[in-house]
Protein backbone atom coordinates (compact mmCIF):
# COMPACT_ATOMS: atom_id res chain seq x y z
CA UNK A 1 0.00 0.00 0.00
CA UNK A 2 2.74 2.41 0.96
CA UNK A 3 4.69 1.66 -2.21
CA UNK A 4 1.54 2.22 -4.21
CA UNK A 5 1.11 5.65 -2.64
CA UNK A 6 4.78 6.57 -3.00
CA UNK A 7 4.88 6.50 -6.79
CA UNK A 8 3.76 9.67 -8.63
CA UNK A 9 -0.02 9.83 -8.86
CA UNK A 10 -1.59 9.94 -12.37
CA UNK A 11 -3.22 13.11 -13.66
CA UNK A 12 -6.79 11.77 -13.57
CA UNK A 13 -6.56 10.91 -9.87
CA UNK A 14 -5.06 14.29 -8.98
CA UNK A 15 -7.46 16.18 -11.26
CA UNK A 16 -10.54 14.46 -9.84
CA UNK A 17 -9.44 15.08 -6.23
CA UNK A 18 -8.72 18.76 -6.92
CA UNK A 19 -12.04 19.11 -8.73
CA UNK A 20 -13.83 17.68 -5.67
CA UNK A 21 -12.31 20.38 -3.45
CA UNK A 22 -14.65 22.90 -5.12
CA UNK A 23 -17.95 21.29 -4.00
CA UNK A 24 -16.44 20.27 -0.64
CA UNK A 25 -15.63 23.90 0.21
CA UNK A 26 -19.08 25.01 -0.96
CA UNK A 27 -20.83 22.33 1.09
CA UNK A 28 -18.73 22.90 4.20
CA UNK A 29 -19.64 26.57 4.39
CA UNK A 30 -20.25 28.42 1.11
CA UNK A 31 -16.55 29.00 0.52
CA UNK A 32 -15.20 29.65 -2.95
CA UNK A 33 -11.99 27.92 -3.98
CA UNK A 34 -9.18 30.41 -4.60
CA UNK A 35 -5.75 30.71 -3.10
CA UNK A 36 -4.20 33.99 -4.25
CA UNK A 37 -6.72 35.91 -2.11
CA UNK A 38 -4.62 34.86 0.87
CA UNK A 39 -1.82 37.13 -0.31
CA UNK A 40 -4.29 40.00 -0.10
CA UNK A 41 -5.49 38.91 3.34
CA UNK A 42 -1.85 38.93 4.46
CA UNK A 43 -1.57 42.54 3.29
CA UNK A 44 -4.88 43.47 4.93
CA UNK A 45 -3.82 41.84 8.19
CA UNK A 46 -0.21 43.03 8.38
CA UNK A 47 0.28 46.23 6.37
CA UNK A 48 -3.05 47.78 5.27
CA UNK A 49 -1.33 51.24 5.26
CA UNK A 50 -4.65 53.05 4.78
CA UNK A 51 -5.04 51.60 1.26
CA UNK A 52 -8.72 51.20 0.38
CA UNK A 53 -8.19 47.82 -1.25
CA UNK A 54 -6.93 46.40 2.06
CA UNK A 55 -9.63 47.94 4.29
CA UNK A 56 -11.95 45.02 4.97
CA UNK A 57 -12.62 42.49 7.66
CA UNK A 58 -9.96 39.93 6.69
CA UNK A 59 -10.90 37.82 9.74
CA UNK A 60 -14.08 36.85 7.88
CA UNK A 61 -11.80 35.22 5.29
CA UNK A 62 -9.56 33.50 7.81
CA UNK A 63 -10.96 30.11 6.69
CA UNK A 64 -8.72 30.51 3.62
CA UNK A 65 -5.62 30.99 5.78
CA UNK A 66 -6.48 27.71 7.54
CA UNK A 67 -6.86 26.15 4.08
CA UNK A 68 -3.35 27.17 2.95
CA UNK A 69 -1.99 26.15 6.34
CA UNK A 70 -3.44 22.74 5.52
CA UNK A 71 -1.67 22.72 2.12
CA UNK A 72 1.62 23.33 3.93
CA UNK A 73 1.00 20.47 6.39
CA UNK A 74 -0.27 18.14 3.64
CA UNK A 75 2.85 18.74 1.56
CA UNK A 76 4.97 17.99 4.63
CA UNK A 77 3.10 14.70 5.19
CA UNK A 78 3.48 13.67 1.54
CA UNK A 79 7.15 14.66 1.27
CA UNK A 80 8.29 13.01 4.50
CA UNK A 81 5.62 10.31 5.01
CA UNK A 82 5.19 8.83 1.52
CA UNK A 83 8.20 10.20 -0.42
CA UNK A 84 8.97 9.11 -3.97
CA UNK A 85 12.55 7.81 -3.81
CA UNK A 86 13.14 8.21 -7.57
CA UNK A 87 14.22 11.42 -9.32
CA UNK A 88 11.49 13.17 -11.29
CA UNK A 89 11.09 11.91 -14.89
CA UNK A 90 11.32 14.80 -17.32
CA UNK A 91 10.90 14.98 -21.11
CA UNK A 92 14.31 14.35 -22.78
CA UNK A 93 14.12 17.57 -24.83
CA UNK A 94 13.70 19.59 -21.66
CA UNK A 95 16.59 17.71 -20.03
CA UNK A 96 18.77 18.67 -23.02
CA UNK A 97 17.72 22.29 -22.92
CA UNK A 98 18.25 22.60 -19.17
CA UNK A 99 21.69 20.94 -19.42
CA UNK A 100 22.84 23.94 -21.45
CA UNK A 101 21.88 26.15 -18.52
CA UNK A 102 23.78 23.96 -16.07
CA UNK A 103 20.67 22.35 -14.58
CA UNK A 104 21.19 18.63 -13.99
CA UNK A 105 19.77 18.00 -10.51
CA UNK A 106 16.33 16.32 -10.64
CA UNK A 107 16.19 15.21 -7.01
CA UNK A 108 13.85 18.01 -5.90
CA UNK A 109 10.61 19.57 -7.15
CA UNK A 110 12.61 22.67 -8.07
CA UNK A 111 15.96 22.93 -9.86
CA UNK A 112 18.34 23.35 -6.94
CA UNK A 113 20.85 25.16 -9.19
CA UNK A 114 18.29 27.98 -9.52
CA UNK A 115 15.99 27.89 -6.52
CA UNK A 116 18.01 27.53 -3.33
CA UNK A 117 19.59 29.71 -0.66
CA UNK A 118 22.95 29.23 -2.44
CA UNK A 119 21.68 30.73 -5.69
CA UNK A 120 19.89 33.49 -3.81
CA UNK A 121 22.76 35.91 -4.46
CA UNK A 122 23.18 34.99 -8.14
CA UNK A 123 21.57 37.29 -10.73
CA UNK A 124 19.34 34.62 -12.24
CA UNK A 125 18.32 33.21 -8.87
CA UNK A 126 17.33 36.68 -7.71
CA UNK A 127 15.35 37.41 -10.88
CA UNK A 128 13.54 34.08 -10.60
CA UNK A 129 12.68 34.20 -6.92
CA UNK A 130 12.14 37.91 -6.21
CA UNK A 131 11.03 38.88 -9.73
CA UNK A 132 8.91 35.80 -10.32
CA UNK A 133 7.24 36.02 -6.93
CA UNK A 134 6.44 39.68 -7.47
CA UNK A 135 4.85 39.00 -10.88
CA UNK A 136 2.76 36.17 -9.41
CA UNK A 137 1.46 38.37 -6.58
CA UNK A 138 0.88 41.49 -8.67
CA UNK A 139 -0.58 39.65 -11.67
CA UNK A 140 -2.92 37.35 -9.79
CA UNK A 141 -4.55 40.20 -7.90
CA UNK A 142 -4.72 42.40 -11.00
CA UNK A 143 -6.39 39.49 -12.84
CA UNK A 144 -8.71 38.88 -9.88
CA UNK A 145 -7.52 35.34 -9.19
CA UNK A 146 -4.95 32.69 -9.99
CA UNK A 147 -5.07 29.16 -11.33
CA UNK A 148 -7.43 28.00 -8.59
CA UNK A 149 -9.84 30.95 -8.65
CA UNK A 150 -10.01 31.51 -12.41
CA UNK A 151 -8.81 28.37 -14.19
CA UNK A 152 -10.64 25.92 -11.91
CA UNK A 153 -13.40 27.68 -9.91
CA UNK A 154 -14.17 30.30 -12.58
CA UNK A 155 -14.19 27.94 -15.56
CA UNK A 156 -16.23 25.35 -13.66
CA UNK A 157 -18.80 28.04 -12.87
CA UNK A 158 -18.84 28.95 -16.61
CA UNK A 159 -17.59 32.51 -16.10
CA UNK A 160 -16.27 33.77 -19.43
CA UNK A 161 -14.01 36.43 -17.83
CA UNK A 162 -12.23 33.51 -16.17
CA UNK A 163 -11.69 31.92 -19.58
CA UNK A 164 -10.10 35.18 -20.76
CA UNK A 165 -7.89 35.21 -17.66
CA UNK A 166 -6.91 31.54 -18.08
CA UNK A 167 -5.95 32.09 -21.74
CA UNK A 168 -3.81 35.07 -20.69
CA UNK A 169 -2.14 32.99 -17.92
CA UNK A 170 -1.17 30.43 -20.55
CA UNK A 171 -0.06 33.09 -23.06
CA UNK A 172 2.17 34.72 -20.44
CA UNK A 173 3.56 31.31 -19.53
CA UNK A 174 4.39 30.39 -23.14
CA UNK A 175 6.07 33.74 -23.61
CA UNK A 176 8.20 33.36 -20.50
CA UNK A 177 9.14 29.69 -20.90
CA UNK A 178 10.04 29.86 -24.60
CA UNK A 179 11.22 33.41 -25.28
CA UNK A 180 12.29 35.17 -22.07
CA UNK A 181 13.56 32.36 -19.83
CA UNK A 182 16.51 31.49 -22.12
CA UNK A 183 17.87 35.03 -21.58
CA UNK A 184 17.32 34.92 -17.81
CA UNK A 185 19.12 31.57 -17.67
CA UNK A 186 22.22 33.13 -19.21
CA UNK A 187 22.44 35.85 -16.53
CA UNK B 1 -28.98 47.33 13.35
CA UNK B 2 -29.37 49.46 10.24
CA UNK B 3 -25.88 50.82 10.66
CA UNK B 4 -24.24 47.43 11.04
CA UNK B 5 -26.23 46.16 8.06
CA UNK B 6 -24.72 48.79 5.74
CA UNK B 7 -21.30 48.13 7.19
CA UNK B 8 -21.53 44.43 6.31
CA UNK B 9 -22.57 45.27 2.75
CA UNK B 10 -19.70 47.69 2.14
CA UNK B 11 -17.20 45.32 3.73
CA UNK B 12 -18.43 42.57 1.41
CA UNK B 13 -18.03 44.93 -1.55
CA UNK B 14 -14.42 45.68 -0.68
CA UNK B 15 -13.68 42.02 0.05
CA UNK B 16 -15.13 40.89 -3.27
CA UNK B 17 -13.11 43.44 -5.32
CA UNK B 18 -10.77 41.77 -7.78
CA UNK B 19 -11.17 38.36 -6.26
CA UNK B 20 -12.90 35.14 -7.21
CA UNK B 21 -12.91 33.63 -3.78
CA UNK B 22 -14.96 35.18 -1.07
CA UNK B 23 -16.63 33.92 2.02
CA UNK B 24 -20.29 33.94 1.01
CA UNK B 25 -21.53 32.61 4.32
CA UNK B 26 -23.59 34.92 6.52
CA UNK B 27 -23.41 32.53 9.44
CA UNK B 28 -21.22 33.06 12.48
CA UNK B 29 -19.24 30.10 13.75
CA UNK B 30 -16.61 29.70 16.46
CA UNK B 31 -13.08 30.05 15.05
CA UNK B 32 -12.24 26.38 15.48
CA UNK B 33 -14.82 25.50 12.80
CA UNK B 34 -12.05 26.61 10.44
CA UNK B 35 -10.19 23.37 11.15
CA UNK B 36 -12.43 21.65 8.59
CA UNK B 37 -10.78 23.84 5.94
CA UNK B 38 -7.39 22.89 7.32
CA UNK B 39 -8.32 19.25 6.74
CA UNK B 40 -9.33 19.94 3.11
CA UNK B 41 -6.06 21.85 2.68
CA UNK B 42 -4.07 18.85 3.93
CA UNK B 43 -5.69 16.67 1.26
CA UNK B 44 -4.87 19.29 -1.36
CA UNK B 45 -1.24 19.55 -0.18
CA UNK B 46 -0.76 15.78 -0.44
CA UNK B 47 -2.18 15.76 -4.00
CA UNK B 48 0.06 18.70 -4.94
CA UNK B 49 3.19 16.79 -3.96
CA UNK B 50 2.22 13.29 -5.08
CA UNK B 51 1.04 14.36 -8.54
CA UNK B 52 4.12 16.62 -8.97
CA UNK B 53 1.86 19.60 -9.65
CA UNK B 54 4.28 21.73 -7.66
CA UNK B 55 7.26 20.74 -9.79
CA UNK B 56 9.05 23.50 -11.69
CA UNK B 57 9.92 20.88 -14.33
CA UNK B 58 6.26 19.94 -14.93
CA UNK B 59 5.41 23.63 -15.51
CA UNK B 60 8.24 23.98 -18.03
CA UNK B 61 6.99 20.85 -19.84
CA UNK B 62 3.45 22.24 -19.90
CA UNK B 63 4.52 25.55 -21.45
CA UNK B 64 6.58 23.70 -24.07
CA UNK B 65 3.81 21.19 -24.94
CA UNK B 66 6.13 18.37 -23.90
CA UNK B 67 3.74 16.70 -21.48
CA UNK B 68 0.00 16.20 -21.14
CA UNK B 69 0.20 15.83 -17.34
CA UNK B 70 -0.74 19.37 -16.24
CA UNK B 71 -3.40 19.76 -18.93
CA UNK B 72 -4.88 16.48 -17.74
CA UNK B 73 -4.86 17.58 -14.10
CA UNK B 74 -6.43 21.00 -14.72
CA UNK B 75 -8.87 19.66 -17.33
CA UNK B 76 -10.13 16.85 -15.08
CA UNK B 77 -10.42 19.25 -12.15
CA UNK B 78 -12.52 21.69 -14.19
CA UNK B 79 -14.84 18.94 -15.46
CA UNK B 80 -15.36 17.40 -12.00
CA UNK B 81 -15.91 20.85 -10.43
CA UNK B 82 -18.28 21.94 -13.24
CA UNK B 83 -20.45 18.82 -12.84
CA UNK B 84 -20.51 19.34 -9.06
CA UNK B 85 -21.53 23.00 -9.38
CA UNK B 86 -24.23 22.13 -11.94
CA UNK B 87 -25.64 19.51 -9.54
CA UNK B 88 -25.53 21.94 -6.61
CA UNK B 89 -27.43 24.54 -8.65
CA UNK B 90 -29.95 22.08 -10.12
CA UNK B 91 -30.86 20.46 -6.81
CA UNK B 92 -30.41 23.65 -4.77
CA UNK B 93 -28.11 21.77 -2.42
CA UNK B 94 -27.45 23.52 0.90
CA UNK B 95 -24.33 23.63 3.04
CA UNK B 96 -23.96 21.21 5.95
CA UNK B 97 -25.19 24.11 8.13
CA UNK B 98 -28.38 24.48 6.08
CA UNK B 99 -27.42 27.64 4.22
CA UNK B 100 -28.17 28.26 0.54
CA UNK B 101 -25.09 28.11 -1.67
CA UNK B 102 -24.44 31.38 -3.51
CA UNK B 103 -22.50 32.18 -6.67
CA UNK B 104 -21.48 35.66 -7.71
CA UNK B 105 -21.05 36.25 -11.45
CA UNK B 106 -17.67 37.71 -12.38
CA UNK B 107 -17.53 40.98 -14.31
CA UNK B 108 -15.04 41.36 -17.11
CA UNK B 109 -12.35 44.02 -16.84
CA UNK B 110 -9.01 44.67 -18.54
CA UNK B 111 -7.23 43.34 -15.48
CA UNK B 112 -8.04 39.80 -16.53
CA UNK B 113 -5.98 40.39 -19.68
CA UNK B 114 -3.10 42.54 -18.40
CA UNK B 115 -2.92 40.95 -14.97
CA UNK B 116 -3.40 37.51 -16.52
CA UNK B 117 -0.38 37.99 -18.79
CA UNK B 118 1.74 39.28 -15.87
CA UNK B 119 0.68 36.31 -13.73
CA UNK B 120 1.54 33.90 -16.57
CA UNK B 121 5.05 35.33 -16.83
CA UNK B 122 5.57 34.83 -13.11
CA UNK B 123 4.01 31.36 -13.16
CA UNK B 124 6.46 30.05 -15.78
CA UNK B 125 9.40 31.82 -14.13
CA UNK B 126 8.94 30.53 -10.58
CA UNK B 127 7.19 27.35 -11.73
CA UNK B 128 4.66 27.93 -8.99
CA UNK B 129 1.30 29.60 -8.63
CA UNK B 130 0.25 30.72 -5.14
CA UNK B 131 -0.97 27.29 -3.90
CA UNK B 132 2.19 25.36 -4.80
CA UNK B 133 4.35 28.02 -3.11
CA UNK B 134 2.82 26.99 0.23
CA UNK B 135 3.26 23.31 -0.62
CA UNK B 136 6.92 23.79 -1.55
CA UNK B 137 7.60 25.55 1.74
CA UNK B 138 5.86 22.66 3.50
CA UNK B 139 8.04 20.05 1.81
CA UNK B 140 11.13 21.83 3.06
CA UNK B 141 12.13 24.12 0.18
CA UNK B 142 12.49 26.99 2.64
CA UNK B 143 13.84 29.47 0.08
CA UNK B 144 10.28 29.62 -1.32
CA UNK B 145 9.48 31.79 1.71
CA UNK B 146 11.33 34.54 -0.21
CA UNK B 147 9.06 33.94 -3.24
CA UNK B 148 5.99 34.07 -0.98
CA UNK B 149 7.09 37.35 0.62
CA UNK B 150 7.81 38.78 -2.82
CA UNK B 151 4.34 37.70 -4.00
CA UNK B 152 2.76 39.41 -0.97
CA UNK B 153 4.80 42.53 -1.84
CA UNK B 154 3.50 42.32 -5.43
CA UNK B 155 -0.07 42.13 -4.16
CA UNK B 156 0.54 45.13 -1.91
CA UNK B 157 2.02 47.19 -4.76
CA UNK B 158 -1.03 46.30 -6.87
CA UNK B 159 -3.31 47.52 -4.06
CA UNK B 160 -1.29 50.74 -3.80
CA UNK B 161 -1.51 51.55 -7.53
CA UNK B 162 -4.93 49.97 -8.14
CA UNK B 163 -6.77 53.25 -8.77
CA UNK B 164 -4.22 54.34 -11.38
CA UNK B 165 -4.17 51.05 -13.32
CA UNK B 166 -6.49 50.40 -16.31
CA UNK B 167 -9.42 48.17 -15.34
Amino acid sequence: MKEFLQQPWPWYVAGALIGLIVPILLLLGNKHFGISANLRHACAACFPAGINFFQYNWKKESWNLFFVGGILIGAMIAAFGIPDPNPILVHPELVNELKDYGITDYSSMVPTELVSWDSFFSARGLVMMIGGGFLVGFGSRYAGGCTSGHAIMGLANLQWPSLVATCCFMAGGFLMANLILPFIMKL
Amino acid sequence: MNHSQTEIVTDFEVRSLDTMCINESEQQHPWWYNFKYLAVGILFGIVFVKAEIISWFRMQEMFRFQSFHMYGVIGTAVVVAAISIALIKKFKVQTIHGEDIHFTPKKFNKGQIIGGLIFGLGWALTGACPGPIFAQIGMGITVMIVVLLSAIAGTWVYGYFRDRLPH
